[in-house]
């Protein structure tokens, strides 16, 4: 009954929170971070990094078999006046500069691309309407680097979205000037057979404000790595997340805060749902304080709900903190069971097991989406949800 | 007129060692307008009978039949039983976490009801109803049962037994774990419900003390799985004096 709510179905959560002068966070990974794929070692599944991703679903692109080609990935910006679209050399100063590769993957996507695509806000520039990226697969092989500026005191909103089918490693550099505000939605709606892996870097500006909505519904496997470090004292982070993981996907959300600058903020909320046979979702929430670091106020939170037998969470919150000096530090992980009681009882009040499903889904998603603070973006978010859920009664 | 009809149930739970057989050959008929009490000794059975009826998943029914109006009860789903017009007010209602009081309530009423309530309307009827019951505005935006109180959990229950309106409501142990008052404030809920003359009441209890805030028309004695003894009111007395020592040794078996 309701003490069963808690019991992990098929789960793991092992979280530590560290205080100690040497970073674990940096010295789990297998090799120092780079732009060049050689310098990292193929990977074979038993590091730190790699232990939860099916590597044979890679089809190739953690061990340099996966080549360009096939069918173009189609890429379209819509930006409102006032911004700026190029496409440039990996030279360019702006690629590159909101974070290194930490993995062989990332690394591959840096030192496979072509061109990089630039959007540019320019300073003080606050945008009205959203930028829209739409990534689309048509079943080839791609690497890409995508970067988002926004000069000091620009606001703007960017929705991308992924759609198709794709075997896609790319990156994306968010970099953030003094006081900007950036709301990123990346929504991976891909077909049942995409791949995508990429690592999202934010480089935030002193006193600017990063809110990052991560929403992964399909794909075979995608694993991103959002990552921010703060420029300067004074930067928030919101990284919000939400995902449904159903049969047979892997669905990987690797985070990483890292608080150098004093008098940062970040707040992490990754919520998902699971359900189906081999239903795998994998959430890791590293967060550094590091000695210089004070007046930092952080939180992370995962939270799981497992709606049906044979689906798999693992959930590990990582905090690290070297330095007492601060507001807050904290994380929190859970996964939870839809059980049969809570079905009973639902069903008890005439509500049909379909519908009850659906109402528990969409109440633990709502909490989430009623954060973002943009009114149609989170309308989408539930019609999104809302589809997903018809999509999977059917 | 509403009539519930149990004949002759029989209803088993798995045990470590193959089926056990809780309830063996339940007869009861409850009408529309009529207060049953049912009581017993613990593990006499009783929440076995209110949950069968309700089609909890946990218990398998063997033999017999229900039938509501004619039309047979095991047959249907649990939501279907609810919509048809059976409410089981639960002894340790469940957490749903996400999920709004108001926003279960009114997908509630609208399964029930076959159309969602005109929201306004409803609004205000959700309103009164709180009122009546002494709860807080604020409870409504809570998730269902998540941190409340066993008497918030009661008072809960029979929120939704005054807002769905059923034809049969059977009360699992409502009366356990509440003090004086929130009994008494739940037992006038439960009465306003009865004084509608709409809905068979079967009032599942162990102690008697209810029995001075919801008068039943029958009393009936559980005992091993079946009903060992029918009476008035006056029956409740002499368990009341007596105890159920009568049911519970020798006479067990009979």
């Amino acid at each position: 009954m309701a003490e069963a709510q808690n019991i992990p179905a098929g789960s793991t959560t092992t979280g530590s929170i560290a205080v100690a002068a040497e970073s674990t966070v940096a010295t789990r990974m297998s090799a120092p971070p780079s732009y060049d794929v050689a310098d990292f070692p193929v990977p074979h599944g038993r590091e730190e990094e790699w232990r939860f991703t099916p590597l044979a679903r890679l089809r190739g692109l953690h061990d340099g078999s996966a080549v360009a080609g096939g069918a173009d990935l189609k890429i379209d910006i819509t930006a409102p006046e006032g911004v700026t679209h190029e496409l440039v050399d990996r030279e360019d100063p702006r690629v590159g500069k909101a974070g290194k590769p930490v993995d062989r993957v990332a690394a591959q996507a840096y030192s496979n691309f072509e061109k990089a695509s630039v959007v540019t806000v320019p300073k003080e520039t606050v945008l009205t309407e959203p930028i829209r990226i739409t990534v689309h697969g048509a079943g080839g092989t791609a690497f890409g680097h995508q970067v988002v500026e926004l000069g000091a005191f620009a606001e703007a909103v960017v929705v991308i979205d992924h759609t198709g089918d794709a075997l896609l490693a790319a990156n994306v550099d968010y970099l953030l000037g003094d006081g900007a505000k950036l709301t990123v939605v990346s929504v991976q709606d891909w077909d049942d057979n995409a791949v995508h892996v990429g690592q999202h870097n934010a480089l935030v500006g002193r006193d600017a404000t990063f809110k990052s909505v991560v929403v992964t519904f399909g794909g075979d496997l995608v694993r991103l790595h959002p990552r921010v470090t703060y420029a300067g004292p004074g930067g928030e982070a919101e990284l919000y997340g939400l995902y449904f993981t159903e049969q047979g996907q892997h669905q990987e959300h690797r985070l990483f805060v890292d608080h150098e600058a004093t008098n940062c903020r970040s707040n992490v909320v990754y919520k998902g749902a699971l359900q189906g046979q081999d239903a795998h979702a994998v959430w890791i929430g590293d967060v550094l304080i590091q000695a210089s670091a004070t007046g930092t106020d952080t939180y992370e939170l995962n939270r799981n709900l497992v709606l049906t037998d044979g689906a798999r969470v693992d959930s590990v919150p990582n905090l690290e903190i070297e330095t007492g000096e601060i507001v807050g530090a904290g994380h929190a992980s859970a996964t939870g069971r839809f059980d049969d009681e809570q079905l009973f009882y639902l069903m008890a009040r005439g509500i049909p097991a379909d519908e009850a499903r659906r109402l528990v889904v969409r109440g633990f998603f709502a909490e989430l989406v009623q954060q973002i603070g943009l009114p149609d973006v989170e309308e989408r978010l539930m019609s999104k949800i809302e589809a997903e859920l018809e999509a999977s009664a059917a | 007129m509403a009539t519930l009809e149990i004949h002759d149930l029989h209803v088993s739970v798995d045990a470590e060692n193959g089926p056990r057989e809780i309830l063996k050959g339940v007869d009861l008929t409850v009408k529309q307008g009529e207060t049953h009490a049912i009581m017993g000794p613990n593990g006499s059975g009783k929440s076995t009978l209110a949950y069968s009826l309700a089609g909890h998943p946990k218990y398998t029914v063997t033999g017999g039949t229900v039938t509501l109006d004619g039309e047979d009860v095991l047959e249907m789903s649990v939501d279907e039983r609810a919509r048809a017009g059976v409410f089981l007010a639960m002894q340790y209602p469940v957490e749903v976490p996400g999920v709004s009081v108001s926003n279960f309530l009114r997908t509630s009423a609208t399964a029930i009801r076959g159309e969602a309530p005109k929201l306004r309307l409803w609004v205000k009827e959700v309103k009164e109803a709180m009122e009546r019951l002494h709860m807080d505005p604020e409870f409504a935006e809570r998730n269902v049962n998540e941190g409340f109180s066993g008497g918030e959990k009661k008072r809960h229950e029979i929120l939704q037994l005054e807002l769905l309106k059923p034809a049969i409501a059977i009360l699992d142990e409502t009366d356990s774990g509440l003090d004086v008052d929130a009994l008494r404030t739940v037992s006038e809920g439960v009465n306003r419900v009865r004084e509608t003359g709409q809905v068979g009441t079967l009032l599942i209890t162990h102690y008697t003390r209810i029995l001075r805030y919801i008068k039943p028309d029958h009393v009936h004695v559980f005992a091993n799985g079946r009903i060992a003894e029918s009476g008035g009111a006056e029956l409740a007395d002499k368990l009341e004096a007596e105890g159920y020592e009568a049911y519970t040794k020798g006479g067990a078996t009979a």
